[in-house]
């Protein structure tokens, strides 16, 4: 399997977000590879495309509380809300240890209100060795009836005008949407309109397990994100209408991801980037295995270069 | 705190599945992943096989492993079959293969001197207990043992491990064996008749939380392995924290996989599962 890759030391497997370039398109996906460190104990982490990090906030979050997991068919459920350091020490101690290992970072960062965001860009600005930040707007926005960000036009255009703002031309943006919205293509819209360099398909689709035994909801948070290869269709559908509409803009395609024919299927929607979330809780090694196989994949269909492949499901049958 | 360092991932072969009351007693190939073991620590098994709609991994306590023998290094398991991923587990033949990575998380820490030691199992929970035992014999210390569960056919105990111990206590809820009742309600004698200094158990959460409440009370050390569902074993995924009080006094949604499964017993908060506890880090302002 390896033998191929080698062979054709040809095949060009980079890609590039805006101005930030990544040897291979395999990232993993926030809030599903810990700080780093745990991954690295299975694998360099210089082996993949970049780590992007769990959503950081601005203040130290305890998340809600157990049980956070539900087993569901071909996927699960999770309501961890959010639990993380807060920023402060997220730079003091996350951040020096993926640098260390020579790891691509893309910080996620995740907010309760319009100048969350911005604070939290503020913070990121200048720091050295990121190539990229990843806008989580699936939170709930606490100035507006805790309404969800990504579900909301405005709000989602006032978060990225924001971002950009602070950080000018520096790094680029990544904004992660919810599919949890009726017309995706119109919230792509208003954030590239705001500044967006990427988008991010997709977070978790809101779910529910009621526990026939207790006849209560099975999670401590009552409701939980959808993720796993359950969610894979969804994912290519939102991708592939996305980049339909906007062919221009690089998409990190997510959803469902555990081997190189489900990493491809994406890339053929529009996918420049594919993030590895929940496979890695049943592989620690999912993310070099997906790298591994879409490679061969690629090859054995006479791609030359992985960026010809993003976006091939659109072209006419003739070409 | 970090994954543990000696923690692969590998293909292992099923060397022997046998039922025994309730459960299975597995024993598995595994090459040097026996040797790094110690008693606490656990596996995380992927099940279904390949294209299964099961993705998570299951958490198993390590019953003892060996270092060499007619398959070189093994590592044992008593595994109830409860739900579709254990019964999966338990119905593989011989010289199946499964995907598992371990050793994990925190074992149990043994004292440098000889004590009087008070092992309490409920259910499976024995499982890590006799290797444990063995240590502190090793190391010149008293090791009484009581295990509890709801019948006798849910008692795991070989007659090996049965020996190994100065003394075992059984009880069951519906009397079949043993004393009738739950293990908590016959501590107090124990401690008292064998002048204990330190219990170490594994069970379901409620009835560590009921041990802790004697410790408590008693002034004894415990050491517990505590039992949160878990996603991924390894510290990706935040699903399986507890409440622990660290040594400053600060109280963290801790995982499990990695500050634990062991935990010193008056550090968690216990009764906090559909809660986070007030003044926990992170906690929602009120
Ligand atoms: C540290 C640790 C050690 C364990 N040791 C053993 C052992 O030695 N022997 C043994 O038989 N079992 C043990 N378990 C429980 C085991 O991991 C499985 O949860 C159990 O076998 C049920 O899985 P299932 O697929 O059969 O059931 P299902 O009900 O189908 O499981 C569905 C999901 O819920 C989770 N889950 C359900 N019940 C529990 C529970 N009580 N605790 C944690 N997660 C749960 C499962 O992991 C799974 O992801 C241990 C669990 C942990 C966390
Ligand atoms: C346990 C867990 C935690 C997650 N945490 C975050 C997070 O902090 N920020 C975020 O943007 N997405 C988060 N996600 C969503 C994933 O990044 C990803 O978008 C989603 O799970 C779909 O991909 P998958 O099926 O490969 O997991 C989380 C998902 C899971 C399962
Ligand atoms: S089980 Fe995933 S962090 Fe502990």
């Amino acid at each position: 399997m390896e033998l191929s890759v080698r062979q054709m030391s040809n095949f060009n497997y980079s890609t590039s977000f805006q101005n930030a370039v990544f040897p291979n398109p395999i990232f993993t996906a926030s809030g599903c590879a810990g700080s780093g460190k745990e991954l690295a104990q299975f694998f360099p982490l210089t082996e993949i495309g970049a780590v992007v990090t769990k959503s950081i906030m601005v203040k130290a979050r305890s998340g809600r509380p157990t049980p956070r997991m539900a087993e569901t068919p071909s996927g699960m459920l999770n309501s961890i809300g959010l639990q993380g350091p807060g920023i402060d020490q997220f730079l003091a101690e996350d951040i020096p240890f993926l640098q260390k290992a020579g790891a691509r970072i893309i910080v996620s960062i995740a907010g309760e209100s319009v100048d969350d965001y911005g604070s939290l860009a503020r913070r990121l600005r200048g720091v050295p060795g990121l190539s990229a930040l990843e806008v989580n707007i699936s939170c709930p926005n606490v100035e507006n009836r805790g309404q969800v960000f990504a579900c909301d036009p405005i709000a989602s255009r006032s978060v990225v005008e924001v971002v950009r703002r602070v950080l000018g031309g520096e790094l680029p943006i990544i904004v992660k949407l919810s599919p949890d919205v009726t017309d995706i293509v119109s919230i792509a819209n208003e954030v590239i309109a705001a500044g967006a360099d990427g988008l991010a398909l997709i977070n978790t689709l809101l779910g529910m397990v009621i526990d026939i035994d207790t006849m209560r909801p099975k999670l401590g948070g009552k409701t939980g994100g959808l993720s796993g290869p359950a969610i894979r269709p969804v994912a290519v559908r939102a991708i592939y209408q996305v980049h339909q509409a906007f062919p221009k803009i690089p998409i990190l395609g997510m959803g469902g991801i555990a081997s190189g024919r489900d990493a491809l299927e994406l890339v053929f929607a529009g996918a420049s980037g594919v993030s590895v979330g929940t496979a890695t809780f049943g592989n620690p090694n999912a993310v070099l295995k997906v790298k591994d196989e879409l490679a061969n994949l690629l090859i054995e269909r006479g791609f030359t270069n992985f960026k010809e492949a993003v976006g091939f499901a659109h072209r006419s049958a003739d070409v | 705190m970090k994954i543990n360092r000696r923690a692969q991932q590998r293909t292992v072969e099923i060397v022997s599945n046998k039922r025994v009351g309730a459960y299975h007693h597995m024993i598995f190939a595994v090459g040097d992943m026996a040797l790094h073991a110690l008693p606490g620590n656990f596996v995380a098994i992927s099940v279904g096989g390949p294209g299964s709609a099961m993705v998570l991994r299951r958490a198993f306590a390590i019953y003892r492993t060996h270092d060499r023998g007619n398959y070189g290094g093994t590592l044992e398991l008593v595994v109830a079959p409860h739900g579709q991923g254990s019964k999966w587990l338990t119905a593989l033949p011989m010289h199946a293969t499964v995907d598992m990575v371990g050793p994990l998380g925190t074992s149990f820490g043994i004292p440098t001197e000889p004590v009087n030691a008070l092992l309490v199992g409920g259910g499976y929970g024995s499982a890590p207990l006799f290797g444990l035992a063995e240590l502190l014999k090793d190391g010149g210390s008293r090791v009484d043992m009581v295990l509890g569960a709801s019948s006798a056919g849910k008692i795991y105990a070989p007659l090996e491990g049965k020996r190994a111990v100065n003394s075992m206590t059984i009880t069951t809820d519906d009397g079949s064996a043993g004393t009738k009742g739950q293990v908590v309600s016959v501590l107090a004698g124990l401690i008292e008749r064998y002048d204990v200094d330190i219990i170490y158990s594994c069970g379901p959460m409620a009835m560590l939380a009921a041990i802790q409440d004697i410790a408590t009370q008693t002034g004894i050390m415990h050491q517990c392995a505590v039992e949160e569902a878990m996603a991924c074993g390894i510290g990706v995924c935040m699903t399986c924290v507890v409440p622990l009080r660290d040594e400053t006094g600060l109280v963290k949604m801790s995982r499990s996989c990695i500050d634990g499964p062991v935990m010193d017993g008056a550090s968690v908060l216990w009764n906090s599962s559909g809660k986070i506890p007030d003044g926990t880090f992170g906690a929602p302002n009120v």
